[in-house]
């Protein structure tokens, strides 16, 4: 049904697609927030993030919301990793991405030539930035889930190169996700009928 | 072993006090768990004040609770934490307490004695020479903070599990309860308290556990975060209800496997 309305050119983001995509935003949100508190115990840079911009107040209180958001942004992504496979969306939106139309696009997007007329079909640097941000959220909670139990999914924390390894891992794969995040936004904010579409659909 | 405030290498003393400060549940947190909760109530606490922030910290404790049932599904009695060679042993092992490292309990080894209470069928205090006389088994293995670092150390003594066996403990029951030298205490559930690599560890690297490290004895859990491995053991008891802990009551996780 979905398809059928997008070929109509009415529906851009199906329900399924704006609903997923609150909801990851506010998991998102607290996960990235909480997991700065969580940093800050142990740093791994010559930084810490301002208690202004964390969540929890403290570490078990930050402990608290992440391990709770974790359920939102997992379960939520699941499905919508099942659906974006399952109705072709991924496939007909994200796919194929080469390299000659993403550094063609961008340099038409930096010159500000780039087209958003209709909505419903990506230019090679969005394909990239949305494949990419799937991608790094994949690694975020694979790689969280590997120093949550370093024991029970040894395994998975192995894949990571262990259990240092893994806390690094998860850092960079957040901060990947921050960058496309303000981006994304900015972007958004600049083009608001593209926020229109995730909020109403068309 | 560890609860709080460790000294590890290359991290800014100036960053751990600052840290430390924080990390204690100052009134401060209530009012940033009360920022927090409108947004997170929002998902998650359908139907309350969104601005209760007291709601918000309950519903958080439930989810926490929840996950320690999550988590005792996901710990497989049989799964074997890594174990490491000599040379990966972290020196020197970080001194990670609540306390400051000369503020570390005395205990007396030759007064001491290990108090048994509850569904235990011996519970004739035992000695450390007794101790000492049991069969020892050593692992070197990765202790892990709940803050995040993680240090490989070299425990050495005895199977809880065998202990247990040996003073007629109900292993039916529920929970194991230590309590330490200063006051500290927590409980652990019995799966943990059975694994093989859970020990009464009576030495650290082929030493004597020296005081720091929680002399005379402490419970090495290679499956939990370091602060649900209490040091300066002084007493423990086999429970059906849950005691609860110096830091799990503070908002910790408590069943917290790794």
């Amino acid at each position: 049904m979905a398809a059928t309305q997008e070929a109509n050119g009415k529906v851009i983001h199906p329900v399924w697609v704006r609903i997923t995509h609150w909801l990851n935003a506010i998991a998102m949100l607290l996960m990235i927030g909480s997991g700065w508190q969580i940093y800050n115990a142990s740093p791994l840079f010559d930084f810490s993030f301002s208690r202004s911009i964390t969540i929890g107040g403290w570490l078990a209180g930050a402990l608290q919301w992440h391990f709770a958001a974790m359920w939102l942004l997992a379960i939520n992504g699941a499905i919508y990793l099942i659906l974006g496979f399952a109705t072709g969306r991924f496939r007909r939106k994200l796919w194929p991405i080469s390299p000659r139309a993403v550094i063609a696009d961008g340099i038409a997007a930096l010159k500000g030539k780039l087209s958003h007329e209709d909505l419903s079909v990506y230019n090679a640097v969005q394909k990239l930035l949305y494949a990419g941000v799937i991608l790094a959220g994949v690694v975020v909670v694979l790689s969280g889930l590997s120093i949550w139990k370093p024991v029970q999914l040894q395994w998975l924390t192995a894949l990571f190169g262990g259990y240092d390894a893994a806390r690094y891992v998860h850092f960079f794969a957040m901060a990947a996700i921050v960058g496309f995040l303000v981006v994304h936004v900015a972007l958004a904010l600049l083009v608001p009928k593209s926020l229109r579409a995730m909020i109403a659909g068309r | 072993m560890s609860r709080k405030r460790k000294i590890i290498p290359g991290v800014d003393p100036k960053l751990l006090i600052k840290d430390a400060a924080k990390l204690l549940p100052d009134p401060a947190r209530r009012s940033f768990l009360r920022g927090a909760a409108s947004l997170g109530a929002l998902t998650m606490l359908t139907g309350c004040d969104i601005l209760n922030s007291d709601g918000a910290e309950n519903v958080l404790r439930k989810i926490s609770q929840f996950n320690d049932g999550a988590q005792a599904l996901l710990f497989n009695p049989n799964t074997l934490a890594p174990t490491y060679p000599e040379s990966a042993i972290t020196r020197p092992f970080p001194f990670n307490a609540y306390y400051s490292e000369d503020e570390a309990p005395a205990v007396d080894g030759d007064s001491f004695k290990l108090v048994l209470n509850g569904l235990i069928g011996n519970k004739t205090p035992w000695t450390l020479r007794e101790l000492y006389a049991l069969p020892m088994e050593k692992q070197i293995t990765r202790h892990v903070c709940v803050e995040g670092w993680s240090a490989i150390g070299s425990w050495t003594g005895v199977r809880l599990s065998d202990f247990l066996k040996r003073i007629d403990a109900d292993t039916k029951a529920k929970y194991i309860w230590f309590r330490c030298a200063e006051g500290y205490s927590n409980t652990i559930d019995m799966p943990t308290a059975l694994h093989p690599q859970t020990q009464i560890a009576l030495k650290f690297d082929n030493e004597i556990l020296p005081r720091r490290y929680g002399f005379p004895m402490k419970i090495r859990m290679p499956t939990k975060l370091g602060f649900k491995q209490p040091k300066h053991v002084v007493e423990m008891a086999v429970l059906n209800e849950d005691r609860g802990g110096y830091w799990e009551n503070q908002g910790y996780n408590w069943f917290s496997g790794l």
